[in-house]
């Protein structure tokens, strides 16, 4: 290219092709259009006459629910020790079940990329599909209702979640370390176990803590299809509309995600 | 020793990295392979214990012919080849001790591994290495505690570990400072005269590989451009390898370099006596 075509016409440089600029307006504007749509819809099916009552009904409620029934306290020290050892026993059986899938799915730990492989992202993709509250549901209806089947629908979910995020964490590892490993002559399971594991552990931990973190939220409300935990306290209460004491219900329920948030935070800060 | 023959190799990309290159290293020689990026110098070494799988050619080691190896017999082929890396690629998150002695993972079932009981002549092995690199002081420190230069020596006691005939070193000073790479040279040749092994020095700093191989070989993409004696290395022959530059003023300031290095050392002694 020569010098004299830069000064005669100047370049214009653009962020956007004109095209591009068209989609994006475009799909802005169907953005608007569908939330307008939804809120027609949304509004048709209100009945207006309880929204314009909802302050009095509130304040009504309120009304009754406060103060909270403490003396109920004492039929829910044994509940609520059910709930944390749904969560924590969930999590343990979840992470035995996690950690041969993740091994199994993790593209470069994988023994067969064509069956094994897509069989443990499909175990994978299945727990992590279906609400704890659903596995709850199912197990309730095939074990009985009780704690085991709280376990297990804990257990169900968090494999998934446990094995997705170890199998990405596997995936990420540094290949030079792996490769110095490999070049000592070590075997298979030698390099797995010096080359890739020390580089997940931190992972392996923060991840279980989170998981357990997150089982002690959901085994509190299990209780509501049966699965045993606080949850049943509550059902029976908001059945026998006994507000003050779902109100100490939901009470002990915020407490204990608070401690269990900060438990699992100081655990993680310590590993990592 | 170590023959290569024909060495071919063609990425699945189908970039051609190496084209039948072939040369003969004997029993301690120190081979300083250099070349510009891209020529396929660590292709060459990672071809040598096979991290990387030839596409033709022939390498013996001894008279074991590794291109022709099973999974279990390279396996035992590669326990006897030390392999020093380029950013260390220590296992950051085990200790210092820990790292030495993976080098003995080709020798010890997976059980004695896992939980950490090597043979006690492989741990005594282990001690002497880190005294001789100077990290004594550091046995159960963890890898990533530990600066550039103190890293690469536990690398080079890891090779070692392993008992190896050939060291294979794949840029050990890419991310040193000049004078810690004239260390950690110094340190890969002495080991090399001192136990008569043979080594390939992958190296980008063509001053620090005349002064420290006995031979160098050029790499220009992927074919063998030059073999001979640090003496014979002329700004003919760079100029073959790497194409135009002007080589004088690079030698000249490389030398500033050194005799800053040897003032320094020499200032340090003084200092040492005083003390």
């Amino acid at each position: 290219m020569s010098s004299q075509d830069t000064t005669t016409t100047v370049p214009v440089w653009q962020h956007r092709m004109p095209k591009t600029r068209l989609a994006l307006w475009f799909f802005w504007l169907l953005i608007v259009a569908t939330f307008v749509y939804c809120w027609n819809l949304m509004t048709a099916q209100t009945m207006w006459v309880f929204v314009y009552d909802a302050p009095t009904a509130a304040a009504d409620l309120m009304s009754r629910a406060w103060p909270p029934r403490f003396s109920y306290m004492e039929r829910l020290w044994k509940p609520l020790w059910d709930t944390i050892n749904i969560a924590t026993l969930g999590t343990l059986i979840g992470i035995m079940m996690a950690v041969p899938l993740a091994f199994l799915a993790a593209a470069n730990t994988t023994p067969s990329r064509l069956l094994l492989r897509p069989l443990a992202l499909f175990c994978i993709v299945t727990s992590r599909s279906i609400n704890s509250l659903i596995w709850a549901m199912l197990l309730v209806s095939i074990l009985g209702p009780g704690i085991l089947a709280g376990i297990l629908a804990i257990a169900l979910r968090s494999v998934g979640f446990i094995g997705k995020l170890l199998y990405e964490a596997i995936e990420e590892t540094d290949i030079s370390q792996v490769e110095a490993i490999t070049a000592t002559g070590a075997s298979k399971g030698q390099i797995l176990n010096y080359g890739i594991v020390p580089q997940v552990l931190p992972a392996f931990f923060g991840i279980s803590v989170f998981r357990w973190d997150i089982n002690i939220r959901e085994s509190a409300i299990l209780g509501l299809v049966g699965a045993g935990g606080i949850g049943a306290r509550l059902q029976a209460s908001l059945n026998m509309l006994a507000w003050p004491q779902v109100t100490l219900i939901v009470l002990v329920i915020l407490a204990t995600v608070v401690v269990s948030e900060w438990v699992s935070a100081r655990v993680r800060h310590a590993i990592i | 020793m170590l023959r290569i023959e024909q060495l071919t190799k063609i990425y699945k990309t189908g970039d051609r990295a190496l084209t039948e290159v072939g040369f003969t290293v004997p029993k301690g020689q120190v081979v300083g392979l250099i070349g510009p990026s891209g020529a396929g110098k660590s292709t060459l070494i990672r071809c040598v214990n096979r991290l990387v799988e030839p596409s033709s050619g022939q390498i013996f080691l001894n008279d074991l012919e590794v291109t022709d190896l099973g999974t279990f017999e390279l396996r035992r082929a590669r326990r006897r080849i030390g392999m020093i890396f380029q950013e260390y690629a220590l296992v950051e998150r085990l200790t210092v001790m820990e790292n030495v002695l993976s080098g003995r993972l080709g020798y010890v079932p997976f059980w004695r591994s896992f939980s950490r009981r090597f043979p006690a002549e492989d741990i005594a092995k282990a001690y002497r290495l880190l005294d001789r690199v100077g990290l004594s002081d550091h046995v159960d420190k963890r890898a990533d505690a530990l600066s550039g230069g103190q890293r690469q020596r536990v690398g080079i006691a890891r090779a070692l570990e392993q008992d190896p005939e050939l060291l294979l070193v794949d840029e050990p000073t890419a991310s040193l400072d000049p004078k810690t790479s004239r260390q950690i040279m110094r340190l890969i040749v002495e080991i090399c005269r001192e136990n008569e092994l043979p080594a390939i020095i992958n190296i980008h700093d063509v001053v620090l590989a005349q002064q420290f191989a006995d031979r160098i070989i050029g790499l220009q993409a992927g074919r063998l451009v030059f073999d001979g004696p640090p003496a014979h290395l002329t700004e003919a022959a760079l100029t073959s390898i790497y194409g135009e530059e002007d080589w004088a003023a690079m030698r000249k300031g490389a030398a500033e370099d050194a005799l800053a290095e040897e003032e320094m050392e020499r200032e340090a002694r003084k200092l040492m006596r005083a003390v």
